[in-house]
Formats: C-alpha cells, structure tokens, sequence
C-alpha cells in the first residue's frame, strides 16, 4: 500500500516540473465573453485591447467569444458550473445577486480599485466584497434637435410647451418601459425596488410619475405605444424635437442630422431633476476557471488608463478610469462628457435579484394606464399584485422519504411483474419471437432514449423541486398544487392556470380549423385538371413553410406594429383608423392568429395534395353514373376519401399548435398583460425570466404533456391506429 | 343558350374564381416575405417603406456586410459558419434517416412484444415541451465531453428528429404490400437483403421528405446552438442571425439580410423536392 502511495507521489513530482515547463512554452488561454453588438463600435474597441493585452502578455492567449444577447445570461449560467465557461465575462452591474446565488463570479482578492470611478466601484460590491471590475457606465439623456429646439433646457416642460411645426412631437421616449419611466419616479422621490427587494413602484410619488407621463401623451406631447425603433425613427427624421435615450441612440442616427445631448433636465412639476437608471458595465471572473491569475490579469488590463481611454475612443463608452478622461481629446468630447455627467447624477440599478421581475409587472401597470387609461393608483396596485404572485414564498421543504419509499415500491412492482411475465413460457417464446425485431430497433431506442427521453425524464423530476438557481430543494406535489389552485388566487383570474389553458385550447382549435379549411381549398383548387400555371403557385404558396419561424414571426410583428405596421397604412389608406393592435386581447390574439395560420397552411395544403392524389378516379367515374352532384362528389367520394390521410396530420398538428411556442412569445409576446399567453410560454417565462423558478415551469411543462396525453388518447386513436 | 355554352360559361367563370382565390392566397403567404426582402436590399438602418414592400434605395450593402463578414485575421468568418450549418444540419438530416429507417420499418412489418408501447413513448416525445429538457440536456451533453462540439450538436438534432421521422416512414411501409418483399424473399433474398433492395427504393420520396424535416430542425434552430457552442468559427448561421439582434439596438437590415441568406437554401430544397413533398406525404400522410 505504501508503496503504491510512493510511486503516485514520484510520479506527480515528475510531473510537476513538467507541468511548469508547459507553462513557459505553450500561451495559457484566457476566454473572455460579452453580448455586445455584431459590429459594433464597442465590440472593435474590445478587439483592439485584447490585441494590445496579448502584445504586452505573450504567454497568455485571449480568446473572444461574442455571444448572442438574447442567450447570453442563460449560456453563463449552465457553462460556468461545469467548467466551459469563460475566465473573465463583460456583463451589467445589476445581474450580480443572481450570479452570487448562482455561485458563478469570484471575488477579486486585494483589487487595486486606485483611479477607477468609486460610486462604479462600490455598484460592484456585496457584502465587503468585490466582484468585478466597472468597465463603463450607460444611462439615458436627453437628445435635443437643433433645427427644432435650440434654446436652454432648464426643464423638461420648456421642452415640452415649446412650439413646433405640426407634424413635430415634442419628445419621444418609450413611456411604457420602467426603465426610462424610472427617471421621472426618481424625480418625484419614488423608486421601482426598495433595499430589501420589495416592490416600491405604487403609492403617491409612482403615481404622480404616471400621471405626469399619462396626461403628455394624452396631450399628445409624446407618441403612445413607442418602441425603441420608434424613437430612433421619430427623431432620427425630425419628426420628434427631443428623445431621452442611452449612448446606444447615437451610432443609428442618420449623418445628416444636428443634434446634440444634454443630462436629462428637472422636472418642474417635480422640483428636482430627472434621474435616470445607471448601468455599470463590468469585466467580473468566472468561476471553475482554468487559468485565475491571466484573468485577473485580463480584467485589471481592461480598465487600465490606456485601454480605458480605446474603448473610449474607439467604443465611445463612458469609461470607469478617472485616468482615460485626462487625455484632452477625450475631456472636450461633448457627447462622452455629457454621458458621463449624466452617469454621476444617475441611480445606479438596485442590484437585489428581484430586480429582474420588476419589469414585468411595471410594464403591464403602464400599459394598463398608458393604453387602456386605467386610473393610475389601480394600476400600479394591480402592478404590485403580479409582483407579489411573481416572487411569492416558495413552497416549505418537505421530507422525501415517503416519495422515495412509494418510488422504491413502483419500481419493485415493475420488476416483480416483469419476473413473472419472463415466467411465463408463452411469454417467453414472444419475447424470443421479437428478438428479430429488436435488432431493427436497437440504435433507436438507445438513440432516443439517452438523448430525448432521459433529459425529459430528468426535467420532468425537477418538478418536484422549488428554488432558484441551483439552490432546490424537493417539495413534493407543491408546484402542482399551487398552479392548480392559481395560487392562491380566483381561478379565473386572468393569468390562472385554467384561464390560460382556455386560451390554448382557443387558440389550438382555431388554429387547426383555419390551417386545415385554408390548406384544403387551396389544395382542391390546385387540383383542377385544367388549371395554369399549377407548379408555380404551388411553389409559391409552400415558401412560408420554408423561412425560419423566428424570422417571419418578427416580421409579423413588425406588420402589426401600431405606428410603423404595414397594416395599419392599409387600413389608413382605406380611410379606417389604425387598431393599437397589442392592446386589446382580441385583436393580439388575431395578429399571433394570423401568423400561425400563415405559417401552417402549407403543411396541410401538401397534406391534402398527396391525399387527393392518391383517390382513385373510377370512384369519381361511378359518382358520374350514378348523376351525383358536385357537392355530393365532394361530400360522400372526396371528404371520407380524404380523412384517413388528413386525420393524423391534424392530430400531429394539434400538438404542435398547442406547443407553439415561438409565435406567441415573438408576436404578442403575451400582451395585453399575459392574456394571448398560452400554456408553453408561461412554462418558459417561469422557469427562464420569472426569477429562474425552473421546477415551477417544469411542472408546466408535465401538465402540458398530460393534457394533450390524456386528449389524444380520448379523441386521437387515429393517430397510432390509422389505416394506410 | 344551348347546354354546351351554359356549360363552358360556368366553366370559364370557375376558372377565373380558382385563379382570384389562388392570388389572393399567394399575396397571403409572399406580402410578409416580401417585407423582409424589402428591408434586405434597402439602405440605411430603418427605411420608411409604405404598404407596398419596395425599396426606394435599392442597396446590396446589407446582403455584402452580412455575406462578406470577416475576423480580424481575415478568415472569411460567413462561408466558415455557413458551412457549419450546412455540415451539422446534412449530418443531422442522414443521421436521423439513417436512425429512423430500420426502426420504422420494424415497426411497420413485425409485430414484437412492447410495440405499442414504442410507438406510444414516441409520440410522447412530441408531446413534452422542451422547455423542461434543456437544463438536463446541457449537463448530459457535459457529461458526454460533447459540448461545444458540432458532432454533439448533430447528435441532439438528430436524435431529435428521429420520433417524426419513425412515424413518416412507418407510414410509408405501411403503403407498400408485403407481398413486394417476402417474393424477394422466396427468391432467397434475406430480410435484410429484401429491404435493401426491393423496399427502400419504392419508398424514395417519403425518404427525401424525411430528410428535408430533419435537414430544417437542425437549420432553423437557435437556442440550443446559442447554448453549445462557445466559439465563433463554430457557430451556426440562427446564432449569427440572432446577434444582429441586441439589448438596445438591433440591426434590422442585417438580420433581415441574414434571415434571406438563410432561407434561400431550404427553398431551393424544396423546390427541388417538390415532386417528393407531394408524393412523399402521398404515400400514407403523416400517420402514427
């Protein structure tokens, strides 16, 4: 034994030297992450650093990875725990506390923090530790045009009573976003989130925020429903004087504009100055990192003098480093030192984990006020209700042993009857019989059984687990009980369990009636034996089959869009008003209607195509003699003809309809106030951006799998047992 | 009006209907493809276009800028990750044939103990949402050593792809008579050898379909390979796509750009498999 033990150790000090030997030769990689534009002039700045890091450090190699933003914070997530994420990741100040519950940043031991912005700093704290490096700070501004607003800005209201050319808004801002209304709730001495994570957006100083945001657009002073595209394209053609938006507004701006920034102004109904939410950017380090002392030399790198004063020059970011800002080139840049003192005066994001939910429920108080012109204080009350839903006690622990015991029980009685079944010599003799068969099937149970059904499996067991992150523990049937009970609530409430199921099954079977009478005519008619031109309409009416989902859904979003949307300019140009097609149910759940029918149809036309194909024309041939009728030939030859083939590609369908998942969350997205939600998206938005309660939207997702099991056993046999 | 003319009458007016229904539909399925050709090859960040999608600028500059990207070292970035999509989603759509051939003929001419069950454990795949997958998935493909390999990609595609693609097939055979390959059989052809040669070729055109639901799994699909890969020479054009898409920006001329470059292979598949897709979901549907 001991002997064994001093070979191991001989062993690993002839590989030690080795080890440093490695070192000296071949660079250690550091992998550096961020979701920064494609393009972009901060993700060139970064990639000029690095290269100026990888000159002055050859033994360390960077590698960059520019991520998706819409995957970014989920990526990080699952790949740093097992060691595939980065050593040093770029992200926001205010995603911190859910990275420290995650346990995927390291503090920085014994920073030097000398020269670097102290309010950045001290956003990157918790407890009397530090997490990351601050990098550069982002808030809004107020953008002014020259040519229609010249004068000073001593508050928001001289921007506002100005006088302008009739076509000409005052200001554009998207009023419906918390994180801009933030600014004026700032001024009126609110807040969104108090210190201990409770919702602070109700009462007096949120109200008159609301209201003072609520009586300019009635006033028409701001344009209602206002997307971020919308205020670049308002402003940017001189349709709108002034704009509050971040340093991102700036690069989109057309060359031939004049305008200039200013800190956002006071608000004189306030008597106190608009303040608006700071982000701090920061360089934080991963933790599982292969190589902590290149990263900590990488981070430190980043927010030296020298690279702070590229990535502002270059990345026009408002850089964290006193230092950068002596270069006289940097100091008299109006549009950074603008950025910069607005940044001082700014709030810095609450960086409480609850902060990430606030916005949900903020938004639906805006709407409710904004668009269907709710009294403010029920409002943002209703607003305060889906905070309380959405971060409500998780369930208590609960003792698992009686589930493991009747767990140990199911799986004896699984294996008892399978011994007896082996038992039996009938059984016996068919098991053998199948061993054939089984040799055709083997690759594919094993397949789809390690790579589908066990992740399934897995997935569907967190259910019983509540938590966030990866802090779970078991809680038996209490996920299920909760949804089933609506939480506590009315089950009828709008957002309850039943209420959405209503929704799904709504929208399943209008979905499936269109897609099927839709695919149908069109395909009887493609069938005439005389018609022109045949190949090229069935080519063209099969393409929206052949764009990627996500792509068409956008796009119809972008028709639907109350002020840019290419329908509401037809319904203009015929002389009706334009619908604020988002804002009632009705009329949300038409336009993810629309999109889905027009993304299904194709299917069931082709389905339809090589059905009627397949029909036998002597049967047409006896209807004839017989002196049928036309709607006879169709109603007693074509449709029971037709129904053997249609049958399972409606059932398949309707699976996949009541799954559909990317049309409603990409079109509606839900609006108004998670009413067009349907059962799947709900799933998601609980177990990805409700505060990361993955076992709730588990549970989900298991009753989502047992409604349409327990439907197609009761209306689908067709589907297992149809006749070829 | 003698009976021939009233006939040929109703015949023209017929035809003229069939024709208004077909254009009104096909304005239908090409209006919001024509938007983002519209945005595509206009120029500038945000065109004002009216209700009719044409430019008023005509520009390549997106197309070029999305096509033409390149690294900083001068490797032409596009042609690398349009080749990843291309290799993972071939491999994913053989892959998954080559999974689902044997199985649904299996399951389609022998009748073996647990055969119900099979088909009903399939199915259910389909039912689940993948939501709940994912999480698990990631620690698997963990496990596996397979992350930020495409190979472990195809693997999650392909096998994802299979349960469908067993249900179109087994449809397929079930449309071909039996007689077909046990005569091949008498001949003194195997089981397998029968297969091989007197049934896989009748079924041709439901094998090119299958293959072009699978190829489109793997060349649509964007979270999982958002979440897989981590570098940039191995990304998959939806990841590309997806980042023309930021937190305060997005660059839609490039994303739409992006998202033509993307769908004009899976047309030209679809047109060149046209004949197939019809005949194809002729031969038995997409039964279970």
């Amino acid at each position: 034994m001991s002997a064994r033990v001093a070979f191991l150790a001989a062993c690993l000090a002839a590989l030690a030297p080795a080890h440093v030997f490695a070192q000296e030769t071949t660079p250690e990689t550091v992998q550096l992450w961020h979701a920064y534009g494609d393009g972009s002039a901060e993700e060139r700045a970064l990639r000029e650093v690095v290269r100026d890091f990888e000159r002055a450090n050859p033994n360390v190699r960077v590698e960059l990875l520019a991520n998706a933003f819409g995957a970014y914070a989920s990526k990080l997530e699952s790949a740093i725990p097992t060691g595939r994420g980065p050593d040093v990741f770029i992200d926001a100040h205010e995603r911190l506390a859910s990275y420290l519950e995650r346990r995927i940043v390291v503090p920085l031991e014994g920073a030097d923090v000398d020269g670097l912005e102290p309010s950045h700093v001290a956003a990157l704290r918790s407890g009397d530790r530090l997490y990351g490096l601050p990098l550069s700070a982002k808030c809004a501004a107020l953008y002014l045009n020259d040519a229609l607003f010249d004068g000073d800005v001593p508050d928001l209201e001289t921007v506002l009573e100005a006088s302008y050319p009739n076509d000409v808004r005052p200001l554009v801002f998207e009023a419906e976003n918390a994180y801009y209304v933030a600014s004026f709730v700032h001024a009126f001495g609110g807040r969104l989130l108090d210190d201990e994570g409770h919702y602070a957006f109700v009462g007096p100083e949120a109200e008159r925020a609301v209201s003072f945001i609520a009586d300019a657009v009635k006033r028409g002073q701001v344009p209602e429903e206002t997307s971020g595209e919308l205020v670049m394209r308002l402003f940017g053609s001189g349709r709108a004087a002034a704009a509050i938006s971040g340093p991102w507004l700036a690069p989109d701006l057309p060359s031939d504009l004049s305008w200039r920034v200013v800190p956002l102004p006071s608000l004189r109904a306030a008597g106190a100055p608009l303040r608006p939410y700071a982000t701090i950017e920061a360089a934080f380090l991963a933790a599982e990192s292969d190589a902590p002392d290149q990263a900590r030399a990488l981070a430190r790198y980043l927010v030296s003098p020298e690279a702070a004063a590229k990535r502002a020059r270059i990345g026009r970011q408002v850089v964290s480093t006193t230092a950068a800002w002596d270069d006289p080139e940097l100091a008299n840049d109006a549009f950074l030192a603008t950025f910069r003192d607005a940044s001082r005066d700014a709030v810095p994001m609450p960086t409480h984990p609850n902060m990430r939910v606030v916005f949900e429920p903020a938004m639906r108080a805006l709407r409710r006020v904004l668009r269907g012109g709710a009294a403010v204080p029920d409002a943002l009350e209703g607003g305060a209700r889906v905070f309380d839903d959405l971060t409500r006690a998780m369930p208590a622990p609960r003792d698992p042993t009686f589930a493991l015991v009747g767990l140990g029980l199911a799986l004896l009685f699984v294996v008892f009857t399978w011994v007896r079944r082996l038992r039996d010599p009938n059984e016996r003799l068919a098991l053998r019989a199948s061993i054939p068969a089984y040799k055709w099937l083997v690759h594919a149970f094993l397949a789809v059984g390690l790579l589908v059904v066990l992740p399934l499996v897995v997935g569907a067991g967190t259910s019983f687990f509540a938590g966030r992150g990866t802090d779970l523990h078991y809680v038996g049937l209490a996920n299920y009980a909760d949804i089933l009970s609506a939480r506590g609530g009315e089950l009828l409430a709008p957002g309850s369990f039943w209420v959405v199921l209503l929704v799904t099954v709504l929208w399943t079977v209008l979905n499936l009636a269109l897609h099927v009478g839709i695919g149908m005519a069109l395909a009887l008619v493609l069938h005439r034996p005389n018609l022109k031109l045949k190949g090229l309409y069935r080519v063209l009416l099969i393409l929206p089959w052949a764009v990627p989902s996500y792509v068409t859904a956008l796009a119809w979003k972008g028709l639907f869009h109350r002020q840019l949307g290419a329908i509401n300019a037809i319904l203009e140009s015929l002389g009706a008003d334009p619908v604020s097609w988002f804002a009632q149910w009705s009329t949300a759940f038409a336009a993810n209607l629309a999109t889905n029918v027009w993304l299904g149809f194709p299917f069931m036309m082709v389905v339809t195509l090589g059905a009627l194909a397949g029909i036998p024309k002597d049967l047409y041939e006896a209807a004839d003699v017989d002196g049928a009728t036309r709607w006879q030939r169709f109603r007693h030859v074509t449709l029971p003809m037709l129904r053997p083939a249609i049958a399972p590609a409606v059932a398949m369908g309707a699976v996949w309809t009541f799954n559909m998942f990317n049309v409603v969350f990409l079109v509606s997205g839900g609006e108004p106030e998670g009413t067009t939600e349907i059962l799947v998206s709900e799933a998601y938005r609980w177990a990805f951006t409700r505060g990361s309660q993955y076992g709730y939207g588990a549970a989900y997702a298991v009753l989502i799998f047992g409604i349409l099991v327990v439907t197609t056993r009761l209306f689908g046999r067709k589907l297992t047992e149809a006749p070829a | 009006m003698s009976h021939h003319e009233s006939h040929e009458r109703v015949s023209v007016l017929q035809s003229v209907l069939s024709h208004a229904l077909l254009i009104g539909a096909v304005i239908f399925a090409l209006y919001p493809i024509l938007w983002v050709v519209a945005l595509a090859f206009s120029a500038g960040e945000s065109p004002e276009l009216g209700p009719v999608p044409v430019p008023d600028q005509f520009s390549m500059e997106h197309v070029e800028a999305v096509a033409m990207r390149r690294t900083d070292d001068g490797t032409w970035i596009f042609a690398l990750q349009l080749g990843n999509s291309l290799l993972i989603s071939i491999a994913t759509a053989l892959f998954a044939v080559a999974i689902a051939t044997p199985a649904a003929y299996a399951l389609s001419r022998f009748t073996f103990v647990g055969k119900k069950l099979t088909l009903g454990a399939m199915l259910a795949t389909q039912m689940f949402p993948g939501v709940a997958a994912a999480i698990p998935l990631y620690l698997l493909m963990d496990a596996l050593g397979l992350i930020d390999t495409r190979s472990g990609l195809v693997l999650v595609y392909a096998t994802s792809a299979v349960p469908f693609a067993i249900f179109q097939l087994r449809s397929a055979f079930d449309a071909i008579p039996k007689d077909l390959e046990e005569a091949a059989m008498v001949d003194g052809a195997t089981r397998f050898g029968a297969f091989r040669r007197v049934v896989l070729p009748t079924v041709r055109p439901s094998l090119a379909i299958t293959f072009l639901f699978a190829f489109m799994t793997a060349w649509n699909e964007f979270i999982l390979a958002a979440t897989f890969l981590n570098r940039e020479e191995n990304y998959t054009l939806p990841v590309v796509l997806q980042r023309y898409v930021g937190e305060h920006a997005a660059q839609w001329g490039h994303f739409a750009a992006g998202a033509i470059l993307v769908s004009v292979p899976v047309m030209a598949l679809f047109y060149w498999l046209q004949r197939n897709l019809v005949g194809g979901l002729t031969a038995g549907g997409v039964k279970g």
